[in-house]
């Protein structure tokens, strides 16, 4: 509690003093001012908090954070990616008093962060989705972690539980981040069998339940037997690969509640640990950076419990890889290696570490995805 | 002498019955929607009661959230913004007896239009450039729509479907084009068009802290409803929404007043894009498609497609969703429950059309005449 959090308290008394003055002069004034001691952190997700997705994971963070003592949480879900969420933002620091804001939606950082954060310049926002530059104010931040390795992870339970040797993928857009699971997951697979190939299905959208149903019954009726995505809320995937008999591995949060029996592994978010640390550190009257990233060696992720579909073989070169993953420097794009229309993305001998910001305007699908990025 | 005496107080006498009369309506037309707004209130209580949840708790913190401090209705008046323009896009083909939904089209096309002006002409001076993408948001918006009415005129293509089918095509078409062509290469992971010029921003009414698209909105719904209610076109436009095939007997151009005030409905709604665009959003992206054209409809139904009404309607309705927000928060219910309370409001508004002429005060007069 030191010279970080006593402007912010004395910033929220202010408020909280105009605003008991106000309600005081309409005469009407709801129970639950929030209180003038301790933490308030607010959290908005795009959508449902129990999307077994996306908004999920971070929800499931938020849940950690509800534990530390002195904390209060704020929530808000399905905010849009409009005015709305800089109105939800504000509403949080003028109703609530929060101090530390993690709105999580990607869309929400340009202009709807950007725009707040001059305003109010006591209030620390943490942006998940890595944008932050040092041309943005002080007061944002931002964090993400690299999940690429995840789905990697996912592709070696993938191809050895796949027997028709094609696996598939139901993916959002064709941007960077997204191009770069569906390659980490075909690549490793091929550590397994290099002959697997990946199918993949661009939906258009974050959250389209209809068309990830469609791409995923598209995907079985040709041949698919193990099926990931990136989209939201996978639940949608999940359940109608698992109607299919199709393997799963999950994305985002643990969906092995949805199907037990087909649910390989998956690549889920940390965030419990991202936010605890971060809220320690703000309570702490400590700084947090302004970048912050991490992988599965920094807890950032994490793969689901092994399912029991998974062979013994296929435990033996996940653990394997895990444990080579989490001693540092591993690559999953290293040459040679070529896009599925032929070029060379990789040559011989290089290799691009998880950090490498070239990694980050990925536009190819490598060899083996049978897809279009356009 | 007998209707005077209707009259109560010492000024009826030189008040004369049809101005009585009309009073008497106007009153109608304000009173009734409000007494459906208090009973849709009671109703939606009856549910908060079912869930454990205190009514009166749950009104304070709607009035606060919506209206109870200058920040509230900063709040409100930044979500009735879009509403208003988007509401019009529903209103005034109402008023020819067209029942158009799918003005998120026209929202979303206007904005990939402002997006496109700002990608090929970025060089030009701030007010030149904010003009130029009106124009252009207004023209594509105005088209689309058009296109609609044309549709229909033409070719008796059933309006509600085709609008809102097209706005899928609209929505795909934006996703093509902030993907594909219009694309700026550096938008990685949220594809976008070139971010506008600094000078091509539009800013904040000084005072209100609301962007300059709800003066144009509220401006947008005063000239649409001396257009209808006050001009010729207006009058032609209404005979037509009555009787098409009267209108045309009595040598009125159905087809272009159609065409015209579809076209006139789209180009609202696609300045509504171009706001979101220019003043909130600062290039075309994929979050231009929130779903302001399908709350436009809600709005333009409750103010009967009437320009003056729609404002206090969308303001309305805008702080109910203003107070969304602090409702999960402090009463921990789900977002939906302002999407409930704006359904059952909505519909007992629209039932109470169904009592109009018959509990009034126009029929209370009369009925003290007998």
């Amino acid at each position: 509690m030191t010279k970080i959090w006593t402007p912010n308290r004395r910033q929220f008394l202010k408020s909280t003093a105009g605003v008991a003055g106000l309600a005081a002069a309409s005469s009407i004034l709801p129970g639950g001012i929030a209180r003038a001691a301790g933490l308030t952190v607010g959290f908005i997700y795009v959508g449902p908090k129990d999307d077994y997705g996306y908004n999920q994971s971070h929800a499931e963070g938020a849940a950690v954070v509800k534990k530390i003592p002195g904390v209060k949480v704020v929530e808000e879900e399905r905010v849009p990616e409009t005015v709305d969420v800089q109105k939800t933002m504000e509403s949080m620091i003028n109703f609530d008093g929060a101090t530390l804001l993690f709105p999580t939606s990607f869309g929400y950082f340009d202009p709807h962060i950007l725009a707040l954060a001059p305003k109010y310049k006591d209030v620390r926002f943490e942006h998940c989705g890595g944008l932050w530059t040092e041309k943005n104010p002080k007061n944002v931040g931002s964090y993400f972690g690299y999940i690429g390795m995840g789905q990697y992870l996912n592709g070696i339970a993938a191809g050895h539980a796949t027997k028709s040797k094609k696996i598939g993928f139901v993916a959002a857009k064709p941007i960077p981040q997204v191009l770069l699971n569906i390659n980490s997951f075909l690549l490793g697979a091929r550590a397994v069998d290099p002959t697997i190939t990946c199918q993949v299905i661009f939906t258009g959208e974050w959250s389209l339940a209809v068309k990830e149903a469609e791409a995923t019954n598209a995907l079985a009726d040709q041949g698919v037997d193990v099926i990931t995505c990136h989209v939201d809320g996978p639940k949608v995937v999940m359940e109608t690969g698992a109607g299919r008999g199709m393997y799963l591995c999950g994305y985002h949060a643990n969906q092995s509640k949805l199907a037990p029996e087909k649910y390989l592994t998956g690549a889920e978010w940390n965030w419990g640990k991202v936010y605890t640390d971060m809220v320690n550190a703000t309570l702490k009257g400590e700084t947090i950076p302004n970048f912050v990233r991490g992988g599965l060696s920094e807890g950032f992720i994490k793969m689901s419990p092994l399912g029991p579909a998974v062979s013994e073989a296929a435990r033996k070169q996940f653990e394997s890889t895990q444990a080579t993953i989490l001693k540092g420097g591993f690559s999953v794009i290293k040459g040679p290696l070529k896009d599925n229309k032929g070029n060379v993305v990789a040559k011989d001998g290089e290799a691009f570490a998880e950090t490498d910001v070239k990694l980050e305007s990925m536009n190819y699908l490598v060899e083996g995805v049978v897809g279009s990025t356009s | 002498m007998t209707t005077e005496a209707g009259l109560a107080g010492p000024a009826a006498g030189t008040i004369k019955a049809e101005t009585a009369e009309t009073l008497g309506r106007k009153l109608d037309a304000i009173l009734l929607p409000l007494v459906a707004l208090i009973v849709g209130m009671l109703i939606f209580s009856i549910f908060l009661l079912f869930l454990g949840k205190s009514p009166i708790e749950f009104f304070q913190i709607v009035y606060k959230a919506g209206f109870g401090t200058p920040f509230s209705w900063t709040n409100t008046l930044a979500r009735a913004a879009p509403l208003l323009l988007a509401a019009l896009c529903v209103a005034l083909p109402a008023r020819l007896g067209l029942v158009i939904i799918g003005g998120e089209g026209a929202i979303v096309l206007g904005g990939v239009a402002a997006g496109a002006v700002a990608t090929f002409a970025p060089g030009l001076p701030g007010f030149l450039g904010i003009i130029l993408m009106g124009i252009a948001a207004a023209i594509v918006g105005g088209a689309w729509i058009g296109a609609i009415g044309a549709l229909r005129h033409l070719r008796g293509v059933n309006e509600t479907i085709s609008s809102l089918l097209m706005a899928y095509i609209a929505i795909a078409l934006m996703n093509h084009l902030v993907e594909g062509p219009l694309r700026d290469p550096a938008s990685l992971n949220k594809p976008s068009t070139a971010p506008l010029p600094d000078a091509w921003r539009i800013g904040e009414i000084p005072g209100v802290g609301v962007h300059w698209g709800l003066a144009v909105g509220i401006v947008g719904c005063i000239v649409c409803w001396l257009l209808i209610e006050r001009t010729t076109w207006g009058f032609a436009a209404r005979i037509v929404g009555g009787n098409v095939k009267a209108a045309q007997i009595q040598g009125l151009p159905a087809g272009l007043l159609i065409i015209g005030f579809t076209a006139l409905g789209g180009a609202f709604a696609g300045l509504a894009g171009m706001f979101e665009v220019a003043a909130v959003h600062g290039s075309a992206n994929a979050s231009l498609a929130a779903g302001y054209g399908y709350t436009g409809i809600l709005i333009a139904f409750l103010a009967r497609h009437n320009g003056l009404a729609i404002i206090p309607a969308a303001v309305v309705f805008a702080g109910f969703e203003a107070s969304s927000g602090l409702i999960q928060r402090r009463l921990d219910l789900p977002d939906a429950t302002i999407l409930v309370l704006e359904g059952i409001v909505f519909i007992t508004i629209l039932l109470s059309d169904a009592l109009q002429d018959k509990v009034s005060i126009v029929k209370l007069l009369k009925g003290d005449r007998t």
